[in-house]
């Protein structure tokens, strides 16, 4: 939960700063964008792979986590997700959450 | 169309401008200009995301070719599974991003006054260039390949093209019976399962039009480079008998005429000869003098920025760079995103991300309805480069769920690079 809060504050004084980008929204955008490769640009797919696009925060979060420890049945996506932080994975559910 | 000196200040703004005097700036009036060279996977993707996270940057992508076409998925053209026009793209849709298209090829760089000169003679200026040449082929190390490859007898088909589809011919019109003989480079070479990706798929083309040809894998290497156990797990069990694998045999020499290729153990007949020779870093990166490894080969780059290590304002991404992150097209894409990422940042005066993280994708496959991949995300740690996350890896074994991602994740990277 505390964890939560700050990338919500973080979030916001990012947009505050509009322009100035903090390490954290750099690092965010990345990262989501690399997922695009596979899951198509904007997070939108085509085919068999899932879209990431305006997907639940929340099922996002869990599905990482549960590709991580083995507990959801996964192709690659246990591979991708042990390379991620709890932090980022957060992020990046917001980050996708927030595309239409 | 050609752009003298002259013409392109009025099209490229202030921020051109300035560099042309020698006196580029990141002041807030002027508009920074990036050019990059290449229109693969990686300087596409570059030119896209540089326009898409930095709006007041000018963008410039040079490329000599009409069209994309994907070397990923092409051992597919080989195998039959598609054909050239599934595999070949327009860049139509990257103009609306706000990116300049030049149709040309670069032949000169000055890495002091910031310029790049074009083969039409346009001198194009830039604050950052980015380099994204793919590989360069060193026909050379191959003795007869030169003129093997002339005459149309041999071919490689390492960079996805005329020579594909020639290749695809050849195999078309070898008799069943015939033998496929194909070299692979000794590592680092582009696209690390490449090679035996394509064994496979010539082998599910020769099970069901010619089921008594033969594979022959010459391999520079002491041993299977890329996802072994998918590979051999497929020629056993799916084509019993058809690929008869041979490490440490590179290619010495090879004779056209003969239908030959050479090995320090024997000469080797074929009826068709895929010949793959060694690589290093598109020529490019040469003009730029950025091609500076201790042999000479490669470009070593900083990892959080892509920019030469000799060589200020260049950045190299793709095939080209030094690393140990693995020479393929997913690869290329993802670099760029942090390169573009970066130069935004570089341009505006702030710090680039101390510790990006990449991903690498890569599905290969095995059969006309099986695939399987390998998978890594790449840390980037201070005095070590990038660092692979624990627990990435490969498949074992091939199968129709990774196939169908597998044609999910070309469809999605295409739109990715071009759309």
């Amino acid at each position: 939960m505390t964890k939560k809060i700050t990338l919500a504050i973080v979030g916001l004084a990012g947009l505050a700063l509009s322009g100035i980008a903090g390490a954290a929204d750099i690092h965010t955008q990345s990262i989501a964008s690399t997922c695009m490769s596979c899951h198509g640009p904007g997070g939108k797919s085509q085919g068999a792979i899932p879209s990431l696009a305006g997907l639940d925060k929340e099922y996002f979060v869990k599905s990482m986590k549960d590709f991580k420890a083995g507990t959801r049945a996964a192709s690659i996506m246990k591979r991708h997700a042990n390379g991620y932080t709890d932090a980022e994975v957060e992020a990046m559910a917001a980050y996708f959450a927030g595309l239409k | 169309m050609t752009l003298n000196r002259r013409d392109f200040l009025k099209v490229s703004g202030a921020g051109a401008a300035a560099a042309l005097t020698g006196c580029a700036t990141t002041a807030s009036s002027a508009r920074p200009h990036v050019v990059v060279v290449g229109a693969g996977f990686g300087g596409a993707t570059c030119a896209k995301y540089l326009r898409q996270w930095g709006p007041n940057i000018d963008v410039t992508l040079i490329e000599p070719n009409d069209k994309f076409v994907s070397c990923p998925i092409s051992n597919w053209v080989l195998g039959g599974l598609r054909t050239m026009d599934d595999i070949t793209h327009g860049y139509d849709n990257l103009p609306r991003h706000g990116i300049k298209m030049v149709k040309d090829s670069v032949v000169a760089i000055d890495p002091a006054k910031r310029f790049v000169k074009t083969r039409s003679g346009a001198s194009i200026a830039y604050d950052r260039l980015v380099l994204a040449p793919g590989i360069e082929i060193l026909t050379g190390t191959v003795k007869g390949f030169n003129e093997a490859e002339t005459t149309g007898k041999v071919v490689h088909a390492w960079k996805a093209g005329p020579q594909t589809a020639l290749l695809r011919k050849q195999l078309e019109a070898m008799p069943d019976g015939g033998t496929f003989v194909m070299s692979v480079p000794a590592a680092p070479y582009r696209c690390p399962p490449g090679p035996y990706e394509r064994a496979c798929m010539v082998a599910n083309y020769f099970k069901q039009a010619k089921p008594k040809s033969k594979i022959i894998l010459l391999d520079g290497n002491p041993d299977v480079v890329s996802k072994k156990p998918l590979f051999t797990d497929a020629w056993n069990p799916l084509y019993p008998g058809m690929v008869d694998y041979r490490p440490n045999n590179a290619p010495l020499a090879v004779d056209g005429s003969k239908m030959t290729v050479t090995t320090e153990f024997d000469d080797v007949r074929g009826d068709v000869l895929n010949v793959v020779p060694r690589q290093r870093a598109g020529e490019l990166c040469a003009m730029a003098g950025a091609r500076n490894d201790s042999a000479g080969n490669w470009c070593a780059v900083n990892f959080t920025t892509f920019e030469s290590t000799t060589v200020p304002n260049v950045h190299i991404i793709g095939d080209s760079v030094l690393s140990s992150l693995p020479k393929s097209g997913h690869m290329a894409t993802n670099m760029a995103k942090i390169c573009a990422a970066a130069i935004v940042e570089l341009l505006a005066g702030r710090q680039p991300d101390p510790i990006p993280v990449v991903a690498n994708t890569c599905y290969s496959a095995t059969s006309s309805s099986t695939s399987g991949y390998v998978a890594n995300v790449y840390r980037f740690e201070a005095g070590k480069g990038y660092v692979s996350a624990p627990e990435g890896g490969a498949t074992p074994k091939g199968d129709a769920l990774n196939f169908t991602y597998n044609e999910s994740w070309a469809k999605n990277i295409w739109a990715e690079v071009l759309s």
